[in-house]
């Protein structure tokens, strides 16, 4: 059982050093001449005048809320997906208790304009 | 203990062999992909480089990787280091289920075609596409630059938003076949007729739109819309670093679209030729029809594309639940 993983940690350890060997072979190789307006943030050739890090929309944050929540119920459906054919009559009504639930939440963030980008 | 170090030194070869042919393929598909968009806008795409500019990819390649990368000041360093590898990382890592065909005997030793194979196949995938976002985030972040950022924001919002639909939809096939291993799926697609893109035309749908927006291919590529946002997250990003986000990119390209051939096209599965050669034909025609989308349709905006995934996609692809639920009941 823990075999059938063995792979998968063998090939992390190849990805990671593929992509650490490849970056620092490539910093040994290459030409490193920074200067003053070469290593300067591009902004359309305008002098900058703020720090980029600055205030962000709220509409992220809500959106990131709402994924976490359909996330999981992802998560849910997943074992019962897998016994449908188990669980019969029980499950199908039992997930579309489920559902409506959340369904329910779902146009609540609708009608409260959660899902609007104006 | 002799047999274990053997079996890790073959695991070794089959990974080389595996990211090998996958590099190779990532690599040409960019001069494809440069080709067939060339042609359709009546242009000859890339000719300088071997024939019809056949030795691009390896000197684009070879370009990059003896560029200077440059720092921006004012960056967080270690993010800044960090979020190119993010990317790569996992692209490379979801290669490893990938079914490229059934297990062969040869003389009496069963071999393996794919890296691993996983019972929680499908959950595998997700895992690791879910930790792209952070790739895309620390390269926004750490650069200071108002155009990585913003396009690092959008694109993590536009990827766990279409997570949504792309995990919904997949809940259709997996009632049907009651199994999350990949080979186990394709097993359940014997011909055409039980292709599950027949059977579940709707989840086929919206799994193809929710993966074009997964792999921020155009025209739900809002992350580096060059026309507004420069280059998006990798605007500051120079060299091999800046070259680490491209190959995220066609791998993770390519693994979705084979994905998709596991799911709904039957896998390996065609008459005459090696299954191999089916599992490959079936992935890169996925692989084209991303590209005749990009050289055919204009670009979405922002807005329009975050109502239409959740308002269309996430209902759609619930009531696609239900149907199936009733439909199997």
């Amino acid at each position: 059982m823990v075999l059938e993983y063995l792979p998968v940690l063998i090939l992390m350890v190849f990805a990671l050093g593929f992509a650490v060997v490849t970056i620092v072979m490539s910093d040994m190789l290459r030409p490193n001449k920074p200067e003053k307006v070469k290593s300067s943030t591009y902004e359309c050739g305008a002098p900058l005048f703020t720090d980029a890090r600055g205030m962000v929309s709220i509409r992220f944050f809500i959106i990131s809320m709402l994924f976490l929540l359909f996330d999981i119920e992802a998560a849910f459906l997943y074992p019962w997906a897998i016994n449908y054919n188990v669980l019969g009559l029980f499950g199908f009504v039992e997930i579309v208790i489920f559902i409506i639930i959340l369904l329910v939440g779902y146009f609540y963030a609708w009608r409260k304009d959660a899902l609007e980008w104006e | 203990m002799d047999g274990m170090i053997l079996k890790i030194i073959f695991i070794l070869i089959k990974i080389l062999i595996i990211f090998g042919a996958t590099m190779f393929i990532a690599g040409w598909t960019t001069w494809v992909e440069r080709k067939i968009i060339g042609h359709m806008q009546l242009r000859l795409g890339v000719m300088r480089t071997g024939p019809h500019g056949l030795l691009q990819p390896l000197a684009d390649g070879v370009k990059l990787f003896f560029k200077e990368s440059i720092v921006p000041e004012g960056c967080d360093r270690a993010t800044f280091e960090l979020a190119p590898i993010l990317s790569l990382v996992p692209a490379i890592m979801s290669l490893a289920i990938v079914p490229f065909a059934d297990k062969i005997t040869i003389a009496g030793r069963t071999f393996e075609p794919f890296v691993a194979n996983l019972n929680i196949g499908i959950l595998y995938i997700f895992a690791w596409s879910s930790l792209s976002p952070y790739g895309l985030i620390f390269a926004g972040w750490s650069s200071n630059n108002k155009y990585s950022l913003l396009g690092s924001l959008r694109a993590a919002a536009l990827v766990i938003s279409y997570e949504i639909p792309f995990g919904f939809s997949i809940i259709g096939v997996l009632m049907m076949v009651g199994t999350m291993n990949l080979i186990d799926i394709v097993h359940a697609q014997p011909d055409i007729f039980h292709y599950f893109i027949f059977r579940q035309p709707l989840a086929a749908l919206i799994f193809f739109i929710s993966i074009v927006a997964e792999t921020n291919r155009c025209p739900l590529d809002l992350a580096e819309a060059e026309s507004e946002l420069v280059a998006g997250y990798f605007t500051e990003f120079s060299g091999m670093r800046f070259s680490f986000f491209f190959l995220a990119e066609y791998i993770s390209m390519f693994v979705i679209a084979s994905m998709f051939t596991v799911f709904f096209l039957g896998g390996w599965h065609g008459p005459v030729l090696p299954p191999i050669l089916w599992f490959l034909i079936k992935t890169y025609l996925i692989v084209i029809s991303y590209m005749w989308l990009r050289a055919t349709l204009p670009r979405i905006r922002y807005d329009q594309m975050m109502s239409f995934c959740w308002k269309v996609l996430l209902p759609l692809s619930i009531l696609n639940i239900f149907l199936t639920a009733c439909y199997i009941n």
